[in-house]
């Protein structure tokens, strides 16, 4: 069967486009049921100790509010950490909130208040007293970079360093030019606009209806089934809408346990929504201190390269991302050492953010190799073309595709890159200063086992379905584009659905594998409904495919038709009708292939081009322009492909000059725990973003070809922003967010 | 807490008139509800958005007699007698031409802050302060959107007052007066 692209590689609008900008689509806060009961959070004041006492009585007293959970009477639980352990779970003992007494982070949840209203839990919480014996928390990372370990268990999904090669120490030493320097990242949060909620429908006789904020369902499902010992048949978790995720609705969150919890103990349905200085007290971006040292020839080429990271974890779990690995393939580098070390706080967990490791570990990286530049004399793009990387010498394979180089030629003509001036403080506009600055990005291409359907319904209408979540990520879109093609339909005849523990299972939306993986199981179930209906058709009496092939036919226009031949074709719905059938049905599931994981390394790369104006006596930075040259093999939907390109670079932006949770360690807390104090760019923060897809054709990283978007876009961002400073400024800034007192420092 | 005939009100409770979309409704509210929670939580309309209920991210932007407010910062009780616009009364069958340029220019990813967007940039076509891309941008930041969906935002922005400057949309003018 050959399948056109009618719709695949298009801008399309967005299927789900609708029901946003009219205010129907639901979030998970936004489902409801007649027995609805609301409950609100209480949040340690403490980061460390326990609690000696928690006075529950004025808040029960408050008509209305019908229970206070807390460490003293909920209801019991797992008792293994097996249980609690969801798909993503770290090495360690996940976090069980109102276990008992302990207080391990700031702002750990020690009570719920269920009410009647949203009004009185709230009211409620305001009144539940607790009492602590209170220890010095110990939550800053450079204190304890000393006791800094190996991550003893590693963590399912993600490679540890690979090995060294050569002998970067003795190859440093003899390099004519040495450089060696540390970066800092800080602590990010991922600040979906959507706040984390619950919605916990009460059925009767146990069985659930959870409405939750997460990346994929079945997570959710697993994880409620483990806690409270359910089983899967009773809990269906529907969430056909998430408003941002960025890895923060990855994992399960306490709000889910705390719902679910009330909603068994009261027999009722509840919600539980985080408040915004609530999203602070789980899952961010750890706190990195790296060293990078280069050591390279009088014209750039590397000789060593050693890249060290130290990570903040919690105290209960190893949490781990790939931040040094990069290091290891980006370059031609013979003699590399790679480090990757955890250090303990009294923080909760980390958790994926966008990108998790790459953003922090490039950043490093990208910074360093722009001082190698400065340092040799060699243009920053040509010195990556110099140290152009071929194969993957980390592991030692080729790679499925690299059209890095496209990425770098087109984006520099796009940017006007020839027409940079070489030295620091060169360039002038009025009283700012002008940078250019640029920077390599790269993200693991990925794809997990997905299952979907496919069902043609009597009215020649197409149904596609899988669990997946859309996240903004244009799944609900690109499913449908990839459906239409295979069946020869009009884009707005097939519709798709997801986000349902009732549907096809599929992975997490996360790691940018949705679009490889999700979308080969809806083309695989196509083929199967295809060959089904050519099945009937050949078998019609006097058909006009009697003795046709399925390989030879194509699908267009309701009919299925012989390539060589247009004339001779089938309807659709006169198969169908032969068949006997009223729909025809397909579920498939698609596996990534082990043996070309074996032989290759997948990876998307971008190029990066950023400029700066920097008003030297404010010390605000703008980022005026930039160029993001993506290598990602197929693009399935130019429109919501450029999006994701796009959001990737603000948040990178972001991470560059604005984001940073601040832990006051005395108290072990974060300070800015809002929107008003912890920066995310606003559309005044934004200038011009270009976003150019190179034509990169892959036929082993996945069935389609893709290599998925939802990372690489913030890859590079940041490096790319700092490096233009330096170059407007001759200030070299290595500690992000690259803020107004470190330029005017 | 609330109802539309008042007889089952309990006592703490406040007798407030709100014309919401165009239909006027007599409800009794607590003094401590706010407009967005009255919203989303009373009369069924979560297409109204919180995402910080501290007035800091705009997802919770509605129009209220013309003028684009947070709706987390204003109390139901503060604004009886109040005409009050939200994202599900900017359109009836088509779609408003900001909604639509929304659409067309892919101005949202995950779709959280885009109710927000569309009332604050309805409000901003009519408040005519904006005539620049740069001055869409400032007058649209007090709408964070996450996803990043800003360039994007401008350009549906930009593309109606465009349209607006030969003949003005009579469904913007009336969903902001
Ligand atoms: S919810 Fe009102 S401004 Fe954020
Ligand atoms: S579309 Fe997701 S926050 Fe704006």
């Amino acid at each position: 069967m050959a399948t056109p692209s009618r719709y695949v590689g298009t801008a399309q609008s967005r299927q789900d486009g609708p029901a946003k900008v009219t205010g129907a689509a639901k979030y998970a806060a936004e489902f409801t049921a007649p027995d609805l009961a609301h409950g609100v959070v209480v949040s340690s004041a403490i980061a460390k100790g326990r609690i000696t006492a928690i006075d529950t009585r004025a808040a029960e007293a408050v008509p209305g509010v019908i229970k206070v959970l807390t460490h003293e009477n909920k209801p019991r639980t797992a008792w293994l950490d097996y249980n609690y352990r969801d798909q993503v779970a770290p090495p360690g003992s996940p976090f069980r909130a109102l276990n008992g007494p302990e207080i391990v982070y700031g702002g750990q949840p020690v009570a719920l208040v269920v009410a009647e209203s949203f009004e009185l839990a709230r009211h409620g919480a305001s009144l539940v007293k607790v009492t602590y014996d209170e220890e010095v928390p110990n939550t800053d990372l450079e204190k304890n970079r000393g006791a800094a370990y190996v991550p003893p268990k590693k963590r399912s999904g993600i490679k540890p360093p690979p090995d060294p090669r050569g002998d970067a120490a003795g190859a440093f030493d003899k390099a004519p030019i040495q450089l060696r320097q540390e970066y800092r990242q800080a602590i990010e949060h991922h600040n979906p606009m959507e706040p984390h909620a619950s919605t916990v429908v009460y059925e009767g006789e146990g069985k659930l209806t959870i409405h939750d904020k997460i990346q994929g369902v079945n997570n959710t499902q697993g994880y409620v089934c483990g806690v409270f010992n359910l089983k899967p048949d009773d809990v269906r978790v529907i969430t056909p809408y998430v408003g941002g995720g960025f890895g923060s609705g990855l994992r399960p969150q306490y709000q889910l346990y705390l719902a679910v919890a009330a909603a068994l103990d009261l027999k009722r349905s509840v919600r539980v929504v985080l408040t915004r200085d609530q999203m602070f007290t789980f899952g961010y971006r750890p706190e990195t201190v790296q060293t990078v040292a280069l050591g390279a020839d009088r014209d750039g080429r590397l000789q060593a390269l050693t890249h060290d990271a130290v990570a903040g974890t919690s105290t209960f779990e190893d949490y781990q991302e790939a931040v040094v690995n990069w290091s290891g393939l980006l370059y031609h580098c013979p003699n590399v050492t790679l480090d990757y070390k955890l250090a303990k706080i009294d923080t909760y967990t980390p958790s994926d953010m966008r990108a998790p490791g790459a953003v922090t570990g490039i950043f490093a990286l990208e910074s360093a190799m722009d001082e190698l530049a400065y340092a040799t004399g060699v243009d920053p793009l040509e010195l990556r073309l110099r140290n152009y990387a071929e194969r993957d010498e980390g592991e030692g394979k080729d790679f499925t595709s690299k059209a890095l180089r496209a990425a770098y030629e087109q984006g520099a003509a796009r940017f006007g890159w020839s027409k940079r001036k070489a030295e620091p403080r060169a360039m002038r506009d009025g009283r700012e200063l002008v940078g250019w600055g640029m920077a390599t990005g790269v993200w693991e291409a990925m794809m997990m086992q997905s299952s979907a359907s496919a069902t043609l319904m009597p009215d020649g209408k197409l149904e596609l379905a899988c669990s997946t979540a859309d996240l903004g990520t244009g799944t609900y879109t690109i499913l449908s584009q990839i459906g239409a093609d295979a069946l020869g339909l009009d884009l707005d005849r097939v519709t798709t659905r997801l986000g349902d523990t009732a549907l096809p299972e599929a992975p997490l939306a996360g790691g940018s594998w949705t679009a490889a993986s999700s979308g080969a199981a809806v083309q695989a179930a196509c083929r199967k409904v295809a060959e089904t209906l050519f099945g009937y058709a050949r078998g019609m009496a006097d058909s006009a495919l009697a003795n046709a092939d399925f390989a030879h036919v194509t699908f267009a226009d309701g009919e299925i038709r012989l390539q060589t031949d247009p004339s001779r074709k089938v309807g659709i719905a006169d198969a169908m009708r032969a068949g006997g059938v009223a729909t025809v049905e397909a579920t498939e599931t698609v596996k990534p292939s082990m043996l070309t994981a074996m032989r290759y390394s997948a990876y998307t790369h971008s190029a990066v081009f950023a400029e700066v104006k920097v008003d030297e006596e404010l010390g605000v930075v703008r980022v005026t322009r930039v160029v993001s040259a993506i290598a990602a093999g197929k693009i399935l939907n130019l429109k919501t492909a450029r999006s994701q390109i796009l959001g990737g670079v603000v948040m990178g932006i972001g991470a560059a000059l604005e984001e940073e949770s601040m832990l006051d360690h005395n108290l072990g807390r974060i300070m800015n725990h809002n929107l008003g104090e912890y920066h995310v760019p606003v559309n005044a923060d934004i200038h011009d973003i270009e976003v150019i897809f190179v034509d990169e054709h892959d036929d082993k990283v996945s069935p389609l070809g893709v290599k998925g978007l939802g990372e690489i876009g913030i890859v590079g961002a940041a490096a790319a922003v700092a490096n233009a400073v330096f170059h407007a400024t001759g200030k070299r800034v290595r500690e992000l967010p690259i803020t107004i007192d470190k330029i005017l420092a | 807490m609330l109802s539309d005939s008042g007889s089952s009100a309990s006592p703490g409770t406040i007798p407030v008139t709100l014309t919401v979309n165009g239909q006027e409704r007599r409800l009794r509210v607590a003094p401590w509800t706010t407009l967005l929670d009255l919203l989303r939580e009373e009369l069924d309309l979560t297409g109204t958005k919180k995402g910080c209920d501290h007035g800091q991210c705009g997802a919770c932007t509605v129009i209220v007699d013309g003028k684009r407010i947070n709706s987390c910062l204003a109390l139901a009780v503060q604004k009886d007698g109040a005409r009050v616009t939200t994202i599900e009364g900017l359109s009836s069958g088509s779609l408003h031409p900001v909604q639509a340029a929304f659409l067309e220019h892919d101005a949202f990813q995950c779709g959280y802050c885009t109710p927000g967007q569309i009332m604050s940039a309805v409000a901003l076509i009519e408040e005519g302060r904006a005539r620049s891309r740069d001055e869409i941008r400032e007058h649209m930041s007090g709408n964070i959107c996450r996803c990043g969906a800003y360039a994007n935002i401008v350009d549906a922005v930009e593309d109606v007052l465009k349209g607006k400057s030969s003949s003005r949309s009579s469904s913007v003018r009336e969903a902001a007066e």
